[in-house]
């Protein structure tokens, strides 16, 4: 254990020397494939809740694709699957992107977050009140100033703890990117365990790290909730 | 375009190992959060600590962590186990090798029987004490009173939270290709690198467990009705 902290603390925190690692990398795959997830959540999580069938249709169907098939499996399909088309190959911007390891690992990622998020807020804008909808309709507001100041501000507070959850199981997803060679934590204390045959003390290290990572972000959620959510406390 | 290219029976094989893995977690998971609710609901300190304990761990690291963690060292503390059985008794050569299957079945009750736990304790007390107090003035023993009062009850609340829970083992259960279990993924993954058209497998793979899904949410369908019988709904 001390051996493993005292080789590889510098390349589980931030750097092997060469690239961002570790708990950085672990960091940066979270705060940008929930940011992408949410920035892709938002707008279709509107139009989930559209009448039109052409328009909720699609995006109910982006859903159910995406939340019915495991995250591994479309990160498989992102990382090896797309590079090997053949039209993929032979245009060099398309090619570049998918024959970096990390694009692909936050286009997978950024993709399902925000199936799951889409799902979060839709759930959180039909529940809104009937009556804060009427009220803002009655001054006068415009379906765009309703959505801004009514719909939106409320819906995403209420979704909050679900939010977080969903942040916290996206912090558990993100180890898949070690299968695609990101240089996360669990790739960091794989290749400790490859080094050194201890299985329990790399793998342990590396619970040990994402179980305070996640309880880091459990009580930064609280914090948010106990000041978003101060007018529904009893 | 639709060609299997002969993988069809591999990727079949793979489909059943994925259900079966599935279906052996979630029994194992079941159990485990049975035991978990009742603990952290008893009124013993040490059972209740343990519990909340071990749900909070096992929820706040990521399961592919959690998989590798048990895989590799499970072996060799069996290994080392068997090892000093060996010492004791020189005549047999004890051996016992964890294939991936059942280590994913161990791991995946392990992980999920956490969340379990969290199911059945909301679902637990939401029965009402009255049942049981009355099932208790009725001279049943303990087991009685959890397998004709309880169970049958707790069942409709923690159906929702099964559902969910069953969809989220379905789809770890690939995270167990990783270590070398030949599942749904790993048969699509290797016919992909033989024919070099892995898009094409993978898609395969990604429909199985949409199919998977669909019969599943059925299946809830069903069993949400049968539990529901005898409760009347408030009318909007």
């Amino acid at each position: 254990m001390i051996y493993i902290v005292q080789h590889y603390w510098q390349a589980l925190l931030y750097s092997d020397g060469y690239h961002i690692t570790g708990v950085a990398m672990t960091l940066w795959l979270l705060v940008l494939s929930c940011a992408i997830g949410f920035c892709l959540a938002l707008p279709l999580a509107i139009a989930r809740n559209s009448k039109n069938p052409l328009i909720w249709g699609p995006v109910w169907i982006y859903g159910f694709i995406f939340r019915g098939t495991p995250l591994y499996v479309q990160l498989l399909l992102i990382y090896t699957g797309v590079y090997g088309l053949h039209f993929v190959r032979e245009t060099p911007m398309l090619a570049d992107f998918f024959r970096s390891a990390i694009d692909c690992t936050l286009l997978s990622f950024a993709l399902n977050t925000g199936a799951y998020t889409t799902e979060i807020f839709y759930g959180a804008i039909r529940d809104t009140s009937h009556g804060e909808v009427e009220a803002g309709r009655a001054y006068g507001m415009s379906q765009f100033t309703l959505y801004r100041r009514i719909i939106i501000p409320s819906a995403l507070r209420r979704a909050l703890p679900m939010y977080s959850n969903e942040v916290i199981l996206m912090l558990h997803a993100t180890t898949l990117a070690f299968t695609a060679t990101v240089p996360d934590i669990l790739k960091i204390t794989n290749d400790a365990y490859i080094a050194t045959y201890a299985p329990f003390d790399s793998f342990g290290l590396a619970a040990v790290i994402y179980l305070c990572i996640s309880f880091g972000l459990i009580f930064m959620f609280r914090r948010a909730e106990r000041h978003f959510l101060a007018h529904l406390a009893s | 375009m639709f060609n299997l290219a002969g993988y069809g029976p591999q990727i079949f094989a793979g489909t059943v190992t994925t259900v079966e893995l599935s279906v052996l977690s979630l029994i194992v998971s079941f159990v485990i959060g049975l035991i978990g609710a009742s603990a952290k609901l008893s009124r013993n300190r040490a059972a209740r600590g343990a519990a909340t304990l071990n749900t909070t761990i096992i929820r706040g690291v990521p399961d592919l962590v959690l998989m590798l963690l048990i895989f590799y060292s499970l072996q060799i503390w069996i290994n080392d186990f068997t090892d000093w059985l060996d010492n004791l008794q020189n005549s047999i050569d004890f051996e016992f090798n964890l294939d991936p299957f059942t280590s994913g079945v161990i791991t995946l009750g392990f992980i999920y029987g956490a969340y379990f736990t969290e199911t059945f304790r909301g679902a637990f007390i939401a029965v009402p004490k009255g049942q049981l107090e009355a099932a208790r003035a009725f001279g049943m023993k303990p087991f009685l009173v959890f397998r004709r009062v309880l169970f049958p009850q707790m069942m409709r609340y923690a159906l929702p939270g099964l559902g969910n829970n069953w969809q989220v083992i379905l789809k770890a259960t690939a995270l167990v290709s990783i270590i070398g279990l030949s599942d749904v993924v790993k048969a699509a993954q290797a016919a992909g690198e033989a024919t070099y058209r892995t898009f094409f497998f993978i898609c395969i793979a990604g429909a199985v467990y949409l199919m998977l899904t669909i019969i599943s949410n059925g299946v809830l369908l069903y069993l949400e009705r049968k539990y529901m019988i005898g409760v009347r709904k408030a009318v909007l």
